[in-house]
């Protein structure tokens, strides 16, 4: 019963509090008509009408004391008190607009940064994958023999074994991770290279998705004798097919082949990686060899978990069922001996999950640094109100409400600083999604409750940390020493002075750890970019092409497209000279074979080697610029059938010829034929962060596999500026076979740059991270030391007058103030220490405690503490004593 | 003053109920003439004090009140029982008889020899 009267009581005080006007002025009506009726009745007693009046007024027990007693019964005093205290801190903030705008600004990129990176980091790491059941998706690997690869894709026939013979799975489905085809133009359209994803039609199911239109593959569509079938991604059917439906069950050509059309995937859809474009079944694609060996890990294999099997109990069982392959297989070292899982999740943003988290923690310090300078503010600002708070404390303001006007100040910028933070996170978001379309689920990164969520939180935090840091002292209890303060004390605030002083050493503290982080990446990424690929980077320009099979069956086919279109290349005027190659350096993995040398004893079983696998014309070495170390390159003349030759590297000579003249032995590879080797040349990096590894070159006019190699990369060289035969050369491609599509044009530099990206992106980002912060910390720097020179002006006039030397006094006010930047940086210096470590997974060829990043970074922040403190303390000994003293 | 009663804590507003059950609606000033009429002027009571309780009693949905016009033509804000109020009354004024008679009882104890 009570509780509903409480409950009713503030429902009623509520209503009044948002019409406290109105009632106020009824409150006053009913008072006043009391007193005319008290009135009227004295005067019909026989008073006076002065006397009449006085009664009542007296009676009643004056006026204003009972419309007093009546208010606070009436609304909310704690609410109408902090609507006081925002109107208050509002009208402080609006008086110093320039500081207000800074710290407000600071906030906002402290905030919009971190919300940024939290949305990024939920959004891509944290956040389930989009399908049916994600946390029981494992994705499947092979662990290889020397445990070089303990998370190796699958080879075809280890696959099948797996698919016969296991029970944890409720689906299993094998993908090819980077086929690509060549999409032909229908009516005019041109042609497109387009990357595809070869999968089992159990692939669809296992992940729990189906086609938006159309339908998925049947059993019927995987294997080698069906008609050729694909699904189309969203993206594509929109943009190569206008989205128009009817394209159900027409066909398509890929590859000089025709395949029907059966499904469209829903938009979201993207799997295994985000530029497939679209899918076709495996068994169909591949040959059932292919599909059947051991030793040839080309597929990423997928399971759905039975439910109540776990992660290692179905990998075990797997595992059992590779060692016996391998065991089968013991004159194989290529047969892998167990395997291994990983989530779905994990494995597909495997590789980007420390950078997003360092640049989390990067934003968050930021966000600390920007709270800090929030609170150093606020400091100052108690500072110059401490008598009237004093005096408010003595007549009995309680320290809650102190206290609480504080944190209504704090809040107020921390809420201004939020709202402009979350413009500023919108708009860093669709930068970082236009910049970074290589990570994968970056589709996936948007705003949503969660991330409101953590907004609203770090608004609250922001205000919490910076009204508290800085209302540390109002609690003590100096309510007389601050009233006994006389003007005359120059000491006067000297605690808050402190506070500040130590608000300031932590943030310079977070800086150093900021710009040592930054630089160290920074310095990687210099390393990155001027390590040596090991050929001519300047003015070469790639693209890639594949030669259908289709169409170009017979090798002399092959053959005579790639002698067109060099001599074509070749015959542009401008152009210095132009190469084949299966991959230029710089481009990727492409490929490796095992080999053994004849001329050497046999291996012991089980024990492998192997090299990375190049095939290129004999004018490739010249044309970028390759060294020949020994030797020669290919027989110009010598076509399919010639002999077989090979060309190896220098780190390959080293690992495998020691002390030996590699020319003229022979390799057993590719088939166990032997290959003479031919010639010596530099070594070349595959990408340009991992040192050179062996490397095998074989002639691309010769048969290889069965056939000459259909796939290739063509690098032409000039000296002028590359981009400009672009056209020429796809007009060379076009005229030799219009359906060919090429892609991945791109000049040396900018195959660089993309496998770069990371680096650079992670670099520049925490350079610019530190770089806000250096700014935040100097403003503060700056701030306090002004502050403390106006304090003390006064006292420096003193000292002035009775003989103090301006330069002394310079001195004196640099040191007071690089005092906390000493401080800051050697508390910064000791967590870098301890903190880098933790990024030097992202480092290249830098040491996480590289000494001249650290005393870069310390001389840095030196320079920029004593230019911040510069003006104030030259402020300071150009004080004149006779105004000084006048302040008194 | 000094001879008269202050007014007990908390009876203030059993008292208000109760004149406004004998007397019906009416405005704050008759209420508080009417307690201390009552009371045979014992009470020393302010008059504005009665607004606090009213208010009080209004949030708690015992009274409400409505603006009317005086028998001499006054406007004046005229307040009267609600059905919850006089349940109040009932209630206040059986617990507060139950109070006297203990307290008188206790009160009429003989001294022990």
């Amino acid at each position: 019963m009570s509780f509903m009267k409480s409950l009713r009581g503030l429902f009623w005080r509520l209503s009044v509090f948002f019409r406290k006007p109105q009632r106020d002025a009824e409150f006053a009506a009913e008072l006043e008509s009391h007193l005319q009726l008290h009135i009227e009745d004295n005067l019909r007693a026989g008073m006076s009408p002065e006397a009449a009046r006085r009664d009542a007024l007296l009676k009643l027990g004056g006026f204003e004391q009972t419309k007093e007693n009546c208010r606070d019964r009436r609304g909310i005093p704690g609410l109408e008190a902090l609507l006081q205290d925002l109107r208050f801190g509002f009208r402080m903030l609006i008086k110093n607009p320039g500081s207000t705008a800074a710290v407000i600004i600071a906030l906002a990129l402290g905030i919009g940064a971190s919300t940024a990176m939290f949305t990024v980091v939920r959004s891509v790491l944290l956040r389930p994958l989009p399908f049916k059941d994600p946390h029981r998706l494992i994705r499947l690997y092979e662990h290889s023999t020397d445990d070089k690869f303990p998370y190796n894709q699958v080879a075809g026939g280890v696959f099948k074994a797996w698919k016969n013979e296991s029970h944890g799975f409720s689906d299993l489905a094998i993908v090819s991770p980077d086929a690509e085809y060549n999409l032909s133009g229908q009516s005019g359209q041109l042609p497109e290279k387009v990357r595809a994803a070869e999968c089992s039609w159990r692939l669809f199911p296992t992940l729990g998705v189906e086609p938006a239109l159309g339908r998925s593959f049947t059993p019927s569509d995987d294997q080698p004798s069906a008609n050729g079938t694909v699904v189309l991604s969203w993206a594509l059917w929109k943009r190569r097919f206008g989205g128009d439906s009817s394209i159900l069950n027409q066909k398509i050509r890929l590859d000089a082949k025709s395949y029907a059309v059966i499904g469209v995937m829903p938009s979201w859809f993207t799997y295994p990686e985000q530029r497939v474009q679209l899918w076709t079944p495996v068994y169909h694609e591949e040959s059932a060899k292919d599909m059947e060996v051991l030793n040839s890990h080309d597929f990423i294999a997928v399971g759905r978990l039975r439910p109540g099997v776990t992660e290692a109990q179905a990998t075990a069982e797997l595992s059992v069922i590779v060692r016996r392959l391998h065991d089968q297989h013991l004159d194989d070292p290529f047969v892998s001996k167990a395997a291994n899982s990983l989530p779905l999740l994990n494995d597909v943003v495997g590789d980007i999950k420390t950078s997003l988290y360092v640049l989390l923690a990067a934003t968050l310090c930021v966000l600390l640094i920007a709270c800090l300078n929030v609170a150093s503010l606020l400091v100052a600002r108690g500072a110059a109100r401490r008598k009237e708070l004093a005096i408010r404390s003595a007549l009995g303001g309680s320290r809650w409400r102190l206290l609480s006007e504080h944190l209504v100040e704090s809040l107020l910028l921390s809420a201004a600083g939020g709202g402009l933070g979350l413009v500023l996170a919108y708009a860093a978001l669709q930068w970082f999604v236009a910049t970074r379309r290589d990570i994968s689920r970056i589709e996936a990164i948007h705003m949503d409750a969660i991330v409101a969520a953590f907004v609203l939180g770090l608004i609250l935090v922001s205000a919490l940390v910076a009204g508290i840091t800085s209302s540390v002292k109002i609690s003590d209890d100096q309510v007389l020493s601050a009233l006994l303060e006389s003007s005359r004390s120059h000491s006067a605030g000297l605690e808050r002075v402190r506070l500040r002083k130590s608000l300031l050493a932590t943030e310079v503290g977070f800086t150093v750890m900021l710009l040592i982080g930054a630089g160290l990446l920074l310095k990687s990424y210099g390393q990155l970019r001027s390590s040596n690929l090991g050929c001519v980077t300047d003015d070469v320009l790639t693209m890639r092409f594949s030669l259908p099979e289709a169409k170009y069956a017979e090798p002399s086919q092959r053959v005579s497209f790639f002698e067109g279109l060099l001599e074509r290349a070749r015959a542009l005027p401008g152009i210095q000279s132009a190469a084949l190659v299966r991959a230029v350096p710089g481009q990727g993995y492409a490929g490796d074979s095992g080999f053994w040398v004849a001329e050497h004893p046999p291996l012991p079983q089980g024990q492998e080697q192997y090299a990375m696998v190049r095939w290129a014309d004999p004018g490739y070495f010249a044309a970028l610029g390759i060294p020949i170390l020994h030797g020669q390159t290919f027989d110009a003349q010598a076509r399919l059938s010639g002999p077989l030759e090979v060309i190896i590297s220098e780190s390959f000579a080293r690992e495998y010829f020691p002390g030996e003249d590699p020319i003229g032995k022979h390799l057993l590879t590719i088939g166990r034929r032997p290959f003479q080797v031919v010639g010596i040349v530099g070594d070349t990096r595959f990408v340009i962060a991992q040192p050179p590894r062996p490397m095998m070159y074989f002639p691309i006019y010769t048969s290889l596999y069965g056939n000459v190699p259909n796939e290739a990369t063509l690098a032409i060289r000039s000296s002028r500026d590359v981009n400009s035969f672009v056209l020429p050369v796809q007009k060379i491609v076009q005229q030799l076979d219009p359906e060919l599509a090429v892609s991945d044009v791109l000049t040396m530099d900018e195959v660089i740059g993309k496998s770069t990206l990371d680096a650079s992106f992670d670099a520049t980002l925490l350079l610019a991270f530190a770089v806000l912060s250096l700014l935040l910390a100097s403003v503060g720097l700056f701030g306090v030391l002004s502050y403390v020179v106006a304090q003390r002006t006064p006292e420096i006039g003193v000292r002035v007058a009775l003989g103090a030397q301006r330069g002394e006094l310079l001195r004196l006010t640099l040191v007071d103030g690089l005092k906390p930047a000493a401080v800051g940086l050697i508390l910064g210096l000791a967590g870098a220490a301890a903190a880098t470590r933790l990024i030097s997974s992202l480092l290249y060829g830098v040491q996480p405690s590289d000494l001249t990043v650290f005393a870069t970074v310390a001389i840095l922040l030196l320079l920029v503490a004593s230019m911040a403190c510069l003006l104030p303390a030259w402020r300071a000994s150009r004080v004149d004593p006779v105004i000084a003293l006048r302040y008194e | 003053m000094g001879d008269k009663a202050d007014v007990w804590q908390g009876t203030l507003a059993l008292m208000i109920l109760k004149t406004l059950e004998t007397l019906g609606p009416l405005h704050g000033y008759g209420i508080a003439r009417r307690i201390e009429q009552t009371s045979g002027d014992l009470l020393s009571l302010n008059y504005g004090t009665v607004y606090p309780a009213l208010l009080k009693l209004e949030q708690e949905g015992s009274i409400e009140s409505e603006w009317g016009v005086s028998d001499n033509n006054r406007k004046a804000k005229y307040y009267k029982l609600t059905r919850m109020g006089r349940k109040q009354l009932d209630r206040e004024t059986r617990d507060w008889r139950q109070a006297q008679a203990i307290l008188a009882k206790f009160l009429s104890a003989e001294p022990s020899t």
